[in-house]
């Protein structure tokens, strides 16, 4: 069953780029997909017309039966609940601690503390950074900063995990730290979509790779298909 | 429950973020206190002006003043012709002792200047500068006018009747001053009100601009609008609340210490100030809820053009 389907999906900023031309795209649920392409290319405003940062100009954008592209701007929160998001930089709040950092994504609904505290130490303990959970971001690596948003990220249970450049700052073994957080997480049920441009990963990976070129779909590698081209 | 429980929680932020700039929060407090200070004199102005008014309109005595050198006889002939004037309820007449041993009751200051009336503790009747009255009360206020007209015609040539006079004569100039001061703390108010509403404006937006990566996690995560902007409109409101502190204060004790320090009276036994009870907590809930709603307005004047979601 498909999770997620782009239907001649175009989106045109209004200085007149068109980031994404014309897209057909569909994703199955709990699948892990990776989106590769240059700098420009169109990556990160495919993803963010998912989480509705973006409205398409045309097209149909359906996440979970929802057409997001129609989604009302006072509505989006309750996809946003249903979606998770990291980012390169991280995006973690210097004044909280690790542990509320994370406990923010459950505080603004209104959650019991004791069920705020076992949901949030349950994610604390798939990312590996339990003992951590009373040191603020400054005291911790790139990497574990990174497993801090991704805690943040999953412990609404989402059904999709967007991940944008996750290991954009970090080193190669760090990197690789992170990709077996998210598999396990997918393994969990999680369908991911990462946009990366570190081809070693994605190959190391052996994941559905889509490649984007100028706003369009070049290739769509099926699963294991994708060798890193560079060497 | 969970209603509840995210209602503490943007309680709980807003209070911090008071704290957290509490510079800027200080300078919207401070404007909030001083409007409210104005805003308190001008509803008890209003209030009391209104009361007059209608005391006023209550209040059918006529006075007549007779001369110094009146026998009794002479004003008991005009007492039995003047109560024989249409639209008169009653007449009663004060002599000169009456009304000085009245007056020596009501102040330590008449008291001593009084006594030298006396001797050997007796009223020695020529010496007193008083004059005595009848006093006459209409049947309704609309005949007050006729009346005194009438009684005045008994006397053409003022030789007894010296003065004629009725409670709106003596209380309508400063009903009208005191009209005056509430037209201009109410326009003081209205200007006062923009300039603080524009304050609490910036100080939220201020907040607003120091929360941008909190807010945009928010949104990430799942916030909804409301979430979102309900604590700035509680910052508001709190700034609201603690700047009407200090005129509630002020006006409670203050508007006790002035109606004690007169007695009530401000122009004659009948024409009184409002009591204080329960009058200060009416025109302290008046403060209170104009602090909340400026300091409401004033953010949300603020989450609209800052927070565009
Ligand atoms: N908010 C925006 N307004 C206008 N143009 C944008 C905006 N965001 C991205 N673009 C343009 O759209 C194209 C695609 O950008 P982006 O989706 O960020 O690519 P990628 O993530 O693959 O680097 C680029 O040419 C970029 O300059
Ligand atoms: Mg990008």
């Amino acid at each position: 069953m498909d999770l997620i389907r782009f239907q001649k999906v175009t989106k045109k900023y209004k200085n007149g780029v068109v980031a994404v031309n014309d897209i057909d795209l569909a994703i199955e649920k709990g699948d892990f997909v990776f989106v590769i392409g240059q700098t420009g290319c169109g990556k990160s405003t495919l993803i963010k017309m998912l989480y509705r940062e973006e409205r398409p100009t045309s097209g149909k954008i359906i996440v979970g039966g929802i057409d997001v592209a129609k989604l009302k701007n006072w509505k989006v929160f309750k996809i946003r609940r249903k979606i998770g998001v990291v980012f390169q930089d991280f995006k973690l709040l210097p004044k909280l601690n690790v542990y509320e950092n994370v406990a923010f994504a459950l505080e603004i609904f209104g959650l019991p503390k004791s069920e705020i505290y076992s949901r949030v130490m349950k994610v604390l303990d798939l990312v590996g950074l339990k003992s951590k959970a009373k040191q603020y971001p400054t005291q911790l690596s790139g990497g574990e900063q990174q497993r801090v948003a991704i805690a943040r990220a999953i412990v609404n249970e989402p059904k999709l995990l967007i991940c944008d450049e996750p290991t954009g700052n970090l080193d190669e073994d760090t990197s690789m730290e992170i990709m077996s957080v998210l598999e396990e997480i997918n393994k969990l049920g999680t369908t991911i979509i990462m946009v990366t441009h570190d081809t070693e990963i994605v190959s190391k990976m052996k994941k559905r790779v889509i490649l984007l070129d100028a706003g369009r779909i070049l290739k769509d590698y099926e699963k294991g298909t994708y060798v890193h081209e560079s060497n | 429950m969970k209603a509840i429980r995210i209602f503490g929680r943007n309680i709980r932020d807003a209070f911090k973020s008071v704290f957290r700039n509490f510079s800027l929060s200080f300078a919207s407090i401070s404007c909030i206190t001083i409007t409210l200070l104005v805003v308190s004199i001008a509803v008890i102005l209003s209030y009391n002006v209104n009361n007059f008014t209608r005391l006023v309109e209550q209040d059918v005595t006529i006075v007549a003043f007779l001369d110094t050198k009146t026998d009794e006889d002479t004003a008991k002939q005009y007492l039995e012709k003047i109560k024989s004037i249409d639209g008169v309820e009653s007449v009663e007449h004060q002599t000169k002792i009456q009304i000085a041993e009245e007056m020596m009751e009501s102040s330590e200051t008449y008291n001593n200047i009084m006594s030298q009336w006396k001797v050997d503790g007796k009223w020695v009747e020529d010496e007193i500068p008083l004059r005595p009255t009848l006093l006459v009360r209409a049947t309704s206020l609309s005949k007050i006018d006729n009346v005194a007209d009438e009684i005045e015609k008994l006397d053409p040539e003022k030789e007894t009747i010296k003065l004629v006079q009725y409670g709106e004569d003596m209380v309508k100039q400063l009903i009208s001053l005191f009209d005056v001061i509430r037209k201009i703390s109410i326009g003081v108010v209205v200007a006062l009100i923009l300039v603080t509403a524009f304050l609490i404006a910036n100080t939220i937006k201020i907040t607003i601009f120091s929360r941008k990566r909190e807010i945009e996690i928010m949104r990430l995560v799942g916030a909804s609008n409301m979430n979102i902007k309900i604590p700035f409109v509680f910052e508001g409101l709190f700034l609201g609340i603690l700047g009407s502190i200090i005129p509630i204060l002020v006006t409670t004790y203050g508007y006790v210490a002035i109606f004690e320090n007169f007695n009530g009276q401000i122009f004659s036994p009948f024409i009184r100030l409002i009591a204080p009870e329960p009058f200060i907590y009416l025109v302290s809930g008046i403060l209170l809820l104009i602090g909340m709603l400026v300091g409401m307005f004033g953010s949300l004047v603020a989450v609209k053009k800052h927070l565009k979601i």
